[in-house]
This record gives C-alpha cells, sequence and structure tokens, in this order.
C-alpha cells in the first residue's frame, strides 16, 4: 500500500506490504519519519491509504465507512509513549472508564478491571491516581486499559520511549504475557536494546520502504 | 448506567462553566419571549382583524341642502348595489340623537349644536371591507354626496403600527436568537476543550459517536429547555402585570390573550430553543470534535 500526506513530497509508505499472522509479535524499527506510525494509524483506520487495501481481522477496512469505526476500535488495544491517562481518575477508573464508554455495566468492571490490574502487576495499587505512580506502573494502567477488553490485537507505538531499561524490559515482559495470550502485538520502537533481547520478528522502515523483515531479527 | 452516564456528564458541564452557561440560558430566555410575544401577538391581531372588520362601516355623509330625489336615488342605488350588505339610513333626528349620547359628558357642546346642523347620513356595512375603494369611487361624485367616511381606514392605522411592534419583537427574536447560538457554539468548544482528554481515550477503546456526543449537546438542549422555561415564566408575568394591570383600561379595545394561548405557545417555544440548540451544538462538533 501507498499512502501519500498532501504537501508531503515523497510518499510516507511507498509500495509497503506487510503480513502479520494472527498471534504474532512484530517490532517495526526505523529512523524518525520513516512511516512507522502511518503503519499504525492505518490499522486504526485513522488514516486511508491512497493505493493498496488494508485487511484487520480478515476483513478489508480500507473503504469502511466511518461510523463503523468504533465498534472496529474495540477489537484493537492501543498503547502509547504518553500513557494518555485521565488524570483526575485512578488506576482503577481509567481502565473501568474503557469498558463503560463502550457500554459495559459497572457490574462487568467490578468483575474485570482487579483481575487486569493484578495481570499487569498493579495489584495493591488500584486506587492510586495516575500522579502517584512511577512512569512504569503509569504505562501497565495503560496497557491494562488497552488489554482489559481482551482485543485481537494490541498496537504499542514507542510504549518504552518515556522508560528507563530497567522499566523498559519490565513493560516487554507484560507485553509478551500478553502475546503469549494470543493476542498479536504490533510494537513501533526506536529501542535497540528491546528488539536485540526480545528476538521477534524485526521489520525495518526506511523512507517509506521496507529495507528488512526478518523473523528472530535484531535492530542494527 | 449508560443514561445515568450522559446525564450526569449533562450537569457537570453546565456547572463547570457556569456563567456561561447562565449567559446562554438568558439570552436564550430573552430571544424565546420575543418569540412567544410576536407569535402571541400574531393571534392577537388576526382575532382583532375579525373582530373589528366584521363591524366596520363607511358612512355616506349628505349635503345640508340635500334634495328629497337626489336621497331617493342614492337609496335605490345603494339598495341595489353588490357589495353593500346593509344601507341604514339615518335622518337629522337620529343623528342628533346619537351625537347627544356621544356626547353626553359634554353639555355645552349638545347645546351649541341643532338637530338641523348635522348631516344626514347612510351607514353602509359592505360584504367584504376591503372593497371600501370601490364604494368610494362609485359614490363620490353623487348628487348630493358631502364626504364619504371609512372606519377601515383608521382601523388600518392600528393595525399597521401592532403589525410594526410584531415585526419587531420577531427582529429582537432574531438577534437575540443568533446572539445565543454564538453563546451554544462558543460553550460547546470550552466544553469540547476541557473533555479533550476524556474524548481522545472515547474514540482510542472505541466508544459510538453518539455516545462521545450526546452529552455536549445535550448540554444545548437542557440550556434551551430552560431557557424556554424562562421565556414562559415571562409571558406568563407580562400577562398578569401588563394586561391584566396596568393595559386592562384597553380590555375592552384588545382582545384578551388567554391561558390557552400561552399554554399553545409555549410548546413552538421549547421545540424552537431545543431544536435549535441541539442543531448548533452538532454542527459545532463537527469542527471541534472530529469523530
Amino acid at each position: 500500500m501507498t499512502k501519500t500526506y498532501p504537501k508531503a513530497s515523497r510518499p510516507s509508505l511507498d509500495n509497503v506490504s506487510v503480513s502479520i499472522e494472527k498471534g504474532e509479535f512484530v517490532f517495526f524499527i526505523g529512523p524518525s519519519g520513516s512511516g512507522k506510525s502511518t503503519i499504525i494509524k492505518m490499522l486504526l483506520h485513522e488514516v486511508a491509504p491512497n493505493k493498496g487495501r488494508v485487511v484487520v481481522n480478515g476483513k478489508d477496512v480500507t473503504s469502511m465507512r466511518s461510523w463503523k469505526r468504533p465498534h472496529f476500535r474495540r477489537s484493537i488495544g492501543c498503547v502509547f509513549q504518553d500513557f494518555r491517562l485521565l488524570p483526575n481518575r485512578t488506576a482503577y477508573e481509567n481502565v473501568a472508564f474503557a469498558l463503560e464508554v463502550i457500554g459495559k455495566t459497572k457490574a462487568v468492571a467490578r468483575r474485570v478491571v482487579p483481575e487486569v490490574l493484578e495481570l499487569v502487576g498493579l495489584g495493591g495499587k488500584e486506587h492510586r491516581y495516575p500522579h502517584e505512580l512511577s512512569g512504569g506502573e503509569q504505562q501497565r494502567v495503560a496497557v491494562a486499559r488497552a488489554f482489559v477488553n481482551r482485543p485481537l490485537i494490541l498496537l504499542a507505538d514507542e510504549p518504552t520511549g518515556n522508560l528507563d531499561p530497567d522499566t523498559s524490559i519490565e513493560i516487554m515482559r507484560l507485553l509478551d504475557r500478553i502475546n503469549r495470550t494470543g493476542t498479536t502485538v504490533v510494537m513501533v520502537t526506536h529501542d535497540s536494546n528491546i528488539v536485540n533481547q526480545m528476538r521477534r520478528r524485526v521489520v525495518e522502515i526506511e523512507s517509506g520502504r521496507i529495507v528488512r523483515d526478518q523473523a528472530r531479527g535484531v535492530y542494527g | 448506567m449508560r443514561v445515568k452516564y450522559v446525564l450526569s456528564e449533562v450537569l457537570v458541564g453546565l456547572w463547570r462553566n457556569v456563567t456561561m452557561s447562565i449567559a446562554m440560558i438568558i439570552t436564550m430566555a430573552v430571544s424565546l419571549t420575543m418569540l412567544g410575544a410576536s407569535g402571541l401577538m400574531y393571534r392577537q391581531v388576526d382575532d382583532m382583524k375579525d373582530l373589528y372588520y366584521k363591524n366596520i362601516q363607511v358612512s355616506i355623509f349628505m349635503e345640508q341642502e340635500v334634495t328629497e330625489q337626489q336621497r331617493t336615488d342614492l337609496q335605490t342605488k345603494l339598495d341595489g348595489d353588490p357589495l353593500v350588505k346593509e344601507v341604514i339610513y339615518v335622518d337629522k333626528a337620529q343623528a342628533y340623537e346619537r351625537f347627544k349620547s356621544m356626547y353626553q359628558d359634554a353639555p355645552d357642546l349638545v347645546n351649541a349644536v341643532k338637530p338641523d346642523q348635522l348631516p344626514e347620513s347612510f351607514r353602509l356595512t359592505l360584504n367584504n371591507p376591503e372593497q371600501y375603494k370601490s364604494v368610494y369611487d362609485q359614490y363620490k361624485d353623487t348628487e348630493g354626496v358631502e364626504e364619504i367616511v371609512d372606519q377601515s381606514r383608521l382601523l388600518d392605522k392600528i393595525f399597521n403600527i401592532l403589525t410594526s411592534i410584531q415585526n419587531i419583537a420577531l427582529a429582537a427574536a432574531i438577534v437575540m436568537a443568533i446572539a445565543a447560538l454564538l453563546l451554544v457554539a462558543n460553550t460547546i468548544q470550552v466544553a469540547a476543550y476541557s473533555k479533550r482528554r476524556e474524548v481522545a481515550v472515547m474514540k482510542l477503546v472505541g466508544a459510538s459517536n453518539w455516545f462521545i456526543q450526546a452529552p455536549f449537546v445535550l448540554e444545548a438542549v437542557v440550556a434551551g429547555l430552560i431557557g424556554s422555561l424562562l421565556g414562559l415564566v415571562a409571558l406568563v408575568a407580562a400577562k398578569y402585570l401588563l394586561f391584566d394591570g396596568s393595559l386592562s383600561a384597553l380590555q375592552g379595545l384588545l382582545s384578551p390573550i388567554t391561558w390557552g394561548d400561552i399554554l399553545f405557545i409555549f410548546p413552538v417555544m421549547a421545540g424552537v430553543g431545543g431544536l435549535v440548540s441541539a442543531a448548533t451544538a452538532w454542527i459545532t462538533l463537527r469542527f471541534y470534535l472530529r469523530v
């Protein structure tokens, strides 16, 4: 697929074709502006390609109508570099909010949220506010929120970008654990340490083209 | 739970920016009051037109030295005129009686006037009061006719004044409505900005569009409905204080405004207030909350 943003001199993604199997763990690496984030945005149906197709969970979403997008998003969890938590809500409330706004009852939240917070290792810290948590703990809340709805795919856009190496490793262990439950994990990163340690599939992008696609790859 | 969530968001939203909410509600209330008042006046003027034009008369006054022949000719012509519904002949004596009763408070004036000095006249009721002009043209040059007076011309003046008051009220309603709409748009922008984090998360996790937008739209609708309630209160107060109070002397002149009229106009005000606010909020969200 190809994506050219208006006013851009060259396409952000140029004739890129990637296929990710269910249950895979894939790193997208490459310098800033190489087009990694555009891939994430296309998977989220935030932007559409100019040419080519985007197929997610076996469904062609290239020309999906925008009113269908909310329902589509429920099958994808998202984690970002800046956590994107609600500052005036506790860890528990942040996760429960994600359930409640898609129509789940409070009873469901009461059952599911403590479970998933336990899973990400935040048992006992449910009622802390984001500013009372460390960066790593905040990212755990974000992962819990992305995973609480049991999505088929977890997208992580530089989830360790704001964290120190040790904390980053912990977050990666968490993502690995989630991947083992059968969830496909797609992660965009700059972090060579992590890529080298994990030894998973690596897709390297440069100037909108795939220059490497390697199972059990390393960064450099 | 979702309904409860949406409603609590609405209240929180109105409270978060309470000065703006009050400004929005007040302008809305004034606008809707004007709208309601001009609506009431529209009915009022219609009622009055029916009432007055039905009883309207055209008077043909005769010259002092009109001859018997001229009078009989005119009478015959009027009787055969298809425009004329009814003809009443008023002779000098009857005119004097009327004059006396009309000016009974001024005996000096009555004493100064002799029955002889008052003109005889024909009082015509027309089939259609608006055809006055053709009646006038037809009889103005008839021998023995001094003057033709049409009451409807006086009424037209009164109704012109009422209609222009009504138009002014309507214009004020529109101007205030524009102010109210801008305030609604502004309130929604502020609300969308202060809730941008929540909205971003909601979009991310796949909350439906209506669920994201409903609190904002309902916030505007609630303000519109409160505004229309205040407008209703204002109209009720106006009826109490003005029509039943200081203007009650004009009771016989103005047809009365009933509670029924006000109750009839209220749903119109509430509907306009609610729908217009909802539409404005929704359109504003198109720009400030791309979902």
